[in-house]
């Protein structure tokens, strides 16, 4: 009984269109976030996004957290969303927690989401004031209630490092890294020059997965360098939860990123490079609630810090941390608050042998030539190319 | 320095060791589907399956605290999407890959929606059978570390590969998915032959995804297959619809996943990622080696693919 035209009959149209709206329904319900009811009087919105769920142990969870600190503030109330694609996906999130939940301030915290979802919608919506985690704002190109906010992380991955000196008996550690971008290499780069400031004879091994998330390729590379002789490994994934687990099952020791993970590793976690995105969010808002605008000026648009500023914190350190080790850690991250360490300070040759950094100078955390970092120091095994 | 490190010969043991960690879900998903296809009907929904199955598996075993209820429970939600799709993908004139696609998608969706409150909890582990006590190295004392899953994979492939050839079971669902119109005349319902071989395909792919989640990597995200149920799918085909066969591919597709990252951690490190594309490159060789214009597949079932009336 082969009907050889293509014909659709409305039972077969129907059955269409109710396929369609299924689809439709179960591609909402895997991005379904919580929106608290709107807000009125003095009270004020705030609405936060995330790229990735909100507890994976990693960026967003940092994020989350962040926001999280800021339940307890009077006159504040908050929306969130998690898991929403860089694409118009987002533009369709901010549209509802601004026209549904009352949304006057809007903290975008992927990369991605900022052009051109964020450019755009700032122009439809000149009153409400956008946040997005990443430093890209640039003065007079884009409009003026968009403001941008990040942090130098790598100072804390310069602490771990010196933890990671002292931890280490083999005197090799790990690297998981995502991609060979300059944010990544610059934490490769930190991690070791502040393993190498203990003890010079201290080399890291750095793999790079190709991908932001890909666990099986993680657990592969730690076991890789656990047979090496690694004995330290840290990572600059999305999410750390496989490398530090695998860590801890090979008994050699973790340093965490993003936020905190020793839960997962309590044996050998020793510390990590955490966001303290709590402080940031908070002086947002206090400066809000006291009138202050990007558009009047009160909020200046670019955010940037590290240590000094709070943007940064070290998870507690594990059992596996000396007396010592602490000592030189607190040593190094005052000196990184008090301005005395700079942690890119010539001469620094790349691991090809060249001088990437020439001898004498000194690159603050805000020099553009840090930002465009495209070489790893001496130290590192590994190549960007 | 201890002699910790491995050096070159950590290449050949990252790889024996990948082998063993890593080929577990790609073997359950291909026996699965080989059990499937053997039957004539496709299903590329064992994606979703196999992440369906990491989830609950995930859940199970954290919400009561043994990782073997987690295996059952993942494998009775691989049957629960498996009943799906054999009864979509046989209504009449309705395709099988669209039916598969979609299930892909439902699958997947299902499972990230159910997984959410799963990501940051730590679940407990299978527990692993240590083979390498005779050696006093560590490294080769974690490469032997195998799962349980992965033993029963490998004694399931030959237990496949005999009832296909020596049992009336496996005859029947042989004549199916080679001649449904012979099927019929003796008397069999190709429905239901086709329905039992789809679900169990379905259970075993679940099973699959309780490796990835309980045993290596371990845990659950929604990054957690990273298209292994597709690639088993493949594999299917060019192991020639041979459980046996599968198998041995599976084991290569999970040595090849260990290349990269091995390489990288002795120095070799140019062209990391044409070496982690390596699975990738396998099969599209294998397929380029084994496929031919002027003839058909050797082993395809016969009514494989076909439209039902």
């Amino acid at each position: 009984m082969r009907n050889p035209t293509f014909q659709v009959t409305r039972r077969q149209m129907v059955r269409g269109l109710l396929a369609t709206g299924a689809f439709g329904l179960t591609v909402k319900l895997s991005a379904c976030g919580n929106a608290p009811t709107a807000s009125g009087g003095d009270t004020l919105t705030a609405g936060f996004i995330y790229v990735g769920p909100k507890d994976d142990y990693g960026y967003n969870q940092a994020h989350a957290e962040g926001r999280a600190s800021l339940d307890g503030m009077d006159g504040v109330k908050t929306s969130e969303e998690a898991s929403v694609p860089e694409t118009n996906a987002v533009q369709e999130t901010i549209r509802s927690m601004i026209d549904l939940d009352g949304a006057t301030a809007i903290f975008a915290t992927s990369f991605g989401y900022f052009d051109p979802h964020v450019l755009a919608l700032a122009q439809d919506f000149p009153e409400v004031q956008f946040f997005h985690c990443g430093g890209l704002y640039q003065e007079g190109v884009h409009p003026e209630n968009v403001g941008s906010y990040f942090g130098y992380i790598d100072e804390a991955q310069y602490v771990a490092g010196v933890v990671a000196a002292h931890a280490s008996s083999s005197k090799r550690l790990g690297f998981i890294a995502a991609k060979p971008i300059p944010q990544v290499l610059r934490n490769v780069n930190s991690f070791t020059l502040g393993a190498r400031s203990i003890d010079p004879s201290v080399t890291t091994q750095v793999i790079f997965t190709g991908d932001w998330a890909d666990p099986v390729r993680e657990a592969e590379a730690a076991n890789s360098m656990a047979d090496q002789g690694v004995d330290v490994l840290t990572c600059h994934v999305d999410s750390p939860k496989v490398v530090i687990e695998t860590a801890e099952r090979r008994g050699i020791f973790a340093s965490g990123y993003h936020a905190n993970q020793a839960e997962l590793a309590p044996q050998g976690y020793l510390t990590g490079a955490e966001w303290d995105w709590s402080n940031v969010y908070n002086n947002y808002i206090t400066m809000m609630q006291e009138g202050k605008t990007l558009m009047n000026g009160g909020i200046p648009h670019l955010v940037r810090g590290g240590f000094k500023d709070g943007f940064l914190k070290l998870s507690p350190y594990g059992p596996g941390v000396s007396a010592s080790a602490q000592e030189a850690a607190e040593a190094a991250k005052a000196q990184l608050i008090s301005g005395e360490l700079v942690i890119y300070k010539g001469e620094i040759k790349d691991n090809q042998g060249k001088v990437a950094i020439a001898g004498g100078k000194e690159l603050g955390q805000t020099a553009v030539e840090l930002e465009q970092m495209n070489w790893l120091a001496e130290g590192v095994m590994g190549s960007v190319g | 320095m201890a002699s910790e490190a491995l050096g070159w010969w950590g290449i050949p043991l990252a790889i024996l060791a990948g082998t063993l960690r890593g080929s577990a879900p790609f073997l359950f998903v291909s026996l699965g589907e080989c059990l499937t296809e053997k039957s004539g009907k496709i299903n590329l929904g064992l994606e979703g399956t196999l992440l369906m199955g990491a989830m609950s598996a995930y859940a199970v075993s954290y919400l009561t605290g043994s990782p073997w209820l987690g295996v059952i429970v993942a494998g009775i939600a691989g049957m629960f999407l498996g009943v799906i799709h054999g009864w979509l993908s046989q209504q009449p004139r309705v395709n099988d890959v669209a039916v598969g696609i979609a299930m892909i998608i439902f699958g997947s969706g299902l499972a990230f929606f159910l997984g959410k409150p799963f990501i940051q909890p730590s679940a407990p582990q299978l527990p692993v059978i240590s083979l390498g006590a005779w050696s006093q190295m560590p490294q080769v004392q974690s490469a032997l570390q195998i799962s349980p899953l992965f033993l029963a994979g490998v004694a399931i492939a030959p237990l496949m590969q005999w009832f296909f050839r020596s049992s009336r079971w496996g005859l029947l669902v042989r004549a199916v998915g080679d001649s449904p119109d012979a099927a019929r005349a003796m008397g069999i319902s190709i429905f239901k032959v086709r329905m039992a071989s789809i679900v169990a395909g379905s259970f075993l792919a679940g099973i699959g995804g309780a490796s990835l989640s309980l045993f290596y990597p371990g845990s659950w995200s929604e990054r957690i297959s990273s298209g292994q149920g597709l690639m088993a799918v493949a594999l299917v085909i060019f192991a020639r619809w041979s459980p046996v066969q599968c198998l041995y591919a599976s084991l290569l597709f999970g040595g090849a996943q260990a290349i990269g990252p091995a390489l990288q951690s002795v120095g070799i490190d140019a062209y990391y990622y044409l070496f982690n594309a390596s699975p990738y490159i396998l099969t599209l060789i294998i397929m380029i080696v084994t496929c031919s214009p002027k003839r058909t597949l050797t082993g395809a079932p016969g009514a494989l693919g076909q439209a039902q009336e």
